[in-house]
C-alpha cells in the first residue's frame, strides 16, 4: 500500500516536495515528514530514484558543439589577443 | 586541434564548481594566453551555451553566432574581469545577454504572459489521476495502476545514443524557455543554484520551481518510455 494512516504527507505531496528535498531546502519538520513517508512507502522511494536517474541522464545527454570552423576562429582570436 | 565528432558524450558530464584557488589559476592561465586552457573551456561549455542560446534565437546558426560572439567578448574582457562572480557565471551571463539582444532583433521575444505561466503554473507535475481521491482509505496515495515501477535499464547510459537520447533531447526542447535554461545549466552543465540565479536573474525560490517542473517533465518522458517498453 502506498501510504500509511497517520503519515503527515501523502504521495501526491511528496512528488512535489522532491526537488526542495534533494536541494536541502525543506524545513527540518518538513524534511522529517518526507523521510518518515519514505521509510514506509516504497513507490515514493522508486519515484525519487527515477528523479535521480533523470538528473544523471541529463548530465550525460550528448549535445552538439560548436563547428570546427567556429573553434578555429576563436582560437585565432585568442592568439591575437596576446600578440 | 581536437575536433571530436558531434555527439560524443565524454565532454558533457556536469562538472563541479571550481575551488576559488583553481578558478584563479585558470584565470591566470587564460590571461597569460594559455591556448590549451582556452580550447578546453570552449569544449566544455559551448555545448550548453549553444542550447541555452537556442532558446532565445530563431535558428541553430544564430545560436552558433551568439556562442561565438560570447567567446569573442570573453577574450576581449578577460583583462577587465574582476572575478566578483565565477568565471562560468560571467561567461554565461554574457551569453544570455547576447542571445536576448539577438532574439529581440529577430523578433523572437517571448511574450511576458508565457514567462509568467512557466512560474505561476501550479499544476501538479504528476498526473493527478495517478493518486487516490480524498475519500479513499489512503487519500493522495498512488493508485495501483500508477505505482512507480523501477526502470529496467540505466537512462544515464542509454541517453548516450538512440531512442533515449532523442527522447531526453526532445523533452528538454519542449520545456518553457526558463525551465529549459535552468535544467541545462543545473543538470547538463553542472552549475550550482547560486550560479544559475545570477546567470538568469532568478530568486532561489523561482530557480527551484523551474528546476522542479523541468526535471519532472523529463522524468515523465522517461517514465513513458520505460513503462511502455516493459508493457
Amino acid at each position: 500500500m502506498s501510504t500509511e494512516r497517520g503519515l503527515s504527507v501523502s504521495c501526491k505531496e511528496v512528488v512535489e516536495l522532491i526537488t526542495d528535498y534533494l536541494e536541502g531546502r525543506l524545513s527540518e519538520e518538513r524534511r522529517a515528514d518526507v523521510e518518515a513517508h519514505l521509510q514506509l512507502c516504497d513507490p515514493c522511494v522508486v519515484y525519487i530514484e527515477q528523479m535521480r536517474q533523470t538528473i544523471r541522464a541529463l548530465g550525460h545527454v550528448p549535445l552538439d558543439s560548436l563547428s570546427g570552423d567556429a573553434k578555429s576562429t576563436l582560437l585565432d582570436a585568442f592568439r591575437a589577443r596576446t600578440t | 586541434m581536437d575536433d571530436r565528432a558531434i555527439g560524443t558524450a565524454d565532454l558533457s558530464l556536469p562538472e563541479p564548481r571550481l575551488a576559488p584557488s583553481d578558478e584563479s589559476a585558470l584565470l591566470d592561465r587564460l590571461r597569460a594566453g594559455d591556448e590549451t586552457a582556452f580550447a578546453d573551456l570552449v569544449d566544455r561549455w559551448s555545448r550548453t551555451m549553444l542550447r541555452v542560446a537556442r532558446g532565445y534565437v530563431s535558428t541553430d546558426a544564430s545560436a552558433q553566432e551568439v556562442t561565438q560572439d560570447t567567446w569573442l567578448a570573453v577574450i576581449r574582457g578577460l583583462d577587465n574581469f574582476e572575478a566578483r562572480s565565477s568565471l562560468k557565471t560571467w561567461v554565461f551571463r554574457i551569453l544570455v545577454n547576447t542571445a536576448k539582444t539577438r532574439g529581440v532583433r529577430e523578433k523572437r521575444v517571448t511574450p511576458m504572459s508565457s514567462l509568467v505561466i512557466d512560474l505561476e503554473d501550479a499544476s501538479p507535475t504528476v498526473d493527478p489521476s495517478s493518486f487516490r481521491g480524498p475519500d479513499d482509505q489512503y487519500p493522495g496515495g498512488w493508485t495501483p495502476s500508477a505505482v512507480p515501477q523501477r526502470w529496467e535499464g540505466d537512462p544515464a547510459r542509454e541517453v548516450l545514443r538512440g531512442e533515449v537520447r532523442t527522447l531526453v533531447s526532445s523533452a528538454m526542447e519542449k520545456l518553457p524557455e526558463r525551465q529549459r535554461s535552468v535544467v541545462l545549466l543545473r543538470d547538463v552543465q553542472g552549475c550550482d543554484s547560486d550560479e544559475v540565479c545570477q546567470i538568469l536573474g532568478l530568486t532561489p525560490e523561482n530557480q527551484r520551481v523551474l528546476l522542479h517542473r523541468g526535471r519532472a517533465s523529463v522524468r515523465t518522458a522517461l517514465e513513458g518510455y520505460y513503462r511502455g517498453g516493459a508493457a
